[in-house]
């Protein structure tokens, strides 16, 4: 057994030991959470919206989904200087199975993503889940059809657009008065597809930058292969 | 239900435990998916539906996806077993 094996076990055990006396000083459940039942009975009068997840992620903590897309941006941009601008692949065309499952995939997932996107703010999901299949669903094409040349000007265009459009909408509400990423406009009706304010608004926005960065971030991981197999 | 719960479990354990000692770099990172999967389908159960979508859409989509890009970048996609996959961390 060498001396990393040795370091790594040494390592494992005081972690499960810590983890251990954690679990038996605190008690399951104790003390009570209150915060999730104050926002059960207030979230649909204040914020307007169904899905009471959304309603915490972008109404009461919208701070935090703003810093948590800044940390994807970091991230997506690191990515993207550590691995290069996207070459175009030159790669073999893809089988016959590939290219017919991508073709009957691609406005499945496009749909879905957009779906998902669009009732974040009624039904569970949102623009973090329904970017991940957008950026798929761009994705998929390329896996297909190598050759193809995807336009990644659009990508940084959408993705910085998206991104502004998150930070204006925190804006207005500072210049109406309110703190800031207070949602705005009328509530509407709980449970219509036009309610809760700008939620769905700032939804889209969410949803627009995940896909767009995590699929550049995908076709640049994808691309210059060649060269290591 | 306790059924369906230990079997999902023993299934994501085994998936977790195929992670370490498949051979096949590739296989590994399919098993790492199906644990994700496991994983998002007991948030499932705990009615966390938001949680679970995150996770089957991030955890066993992207990140296997992100992890078998960077294999075939590194040159460590192999199908065939043992081939080369072994040598890693000399």
């Amino acid at each position: 057994m060498s001396m990393r094996n040795i370091a790594t076990l040494l390592f494992l055990g005081g972690l499960v030991f810590l983890l251990l006396v954690l679990t038996d000083a605190l008690s399951f459940g104790d003390p009570p959470m209150v915060v999730g039942d104050a926002i059960q009975r207030a979230a649909a009068d204040e914020v307007g919206a169904a899905n009471f997840v959304t309603a915490v992620v972008l109404g009461y903590r919208g701070l935090d989904t703003l810093g948590e897309l800044s940390i994807l941006f970091a991230a997506a941009t690191a990515g993207g200087l550590v691995l290069g601008g996207a070459q175009q692949r030159r790669g073999r065309p893809a089988g016959m199975i590939l290219r017919s499952g991508a073709d009957l995939l691609f406005p499945l997932l496009l749909v879905v993503g957009l779906y998902i996107v669009m009732h974040g703010h009624l039904t569970p999901g949102g623009g973090f889940q329904g970017g991940v299949i957008l950026a798929a669903a761009f994705f998929l094409p390329l896996l297909a059809r190598p050759g193809e040349a995807l336009n990644h000007n659009w990508m940084v265009a959408i993705e910085g657009l998206a991104g502004t459009a998150f930070i204006a909408l925190g804006v207005a509400a500072l210049v109406q008065g309110k703190a800031f990423l207070t949602p705005l406009f009328d509530q509407g009706l709980l449970g219509e597809l036009v309610s809760g304010g700008s939620l769905p608004l700032l939804y889209l926005a969410v949803g627009l930058k995940v896909g767009a960065e995590l699929a550049s971030l995908l076709i640049r991981l994808a691309s210059d292969d060649e060269a290591a197999s | 239900m306790i059924w369906l719960a230990v079997t999902v479990v023993s299934l994501t354990l085994g998936a977790a435990l195929a992670v370490l000692l498949l051979d096949n770099l590739l296989a590994a990172v399919a098993a790492a998916s199906v644990v994700s999967l496991g994983v998002a389908v007991m948030f499932v159960m705990l009615q966390a539906p938001d949680v679970a979508m995150t996770e089957a859409a991030v955890g066993a989509g992207l990140s296997g996806l992100i992890l078998a890009l960077a294999l075939r970048r590194l040159g460590l996609a192999r199908l065939d077993v043992g081939a080369g996959a072994d040598d890693v961390d000399a």
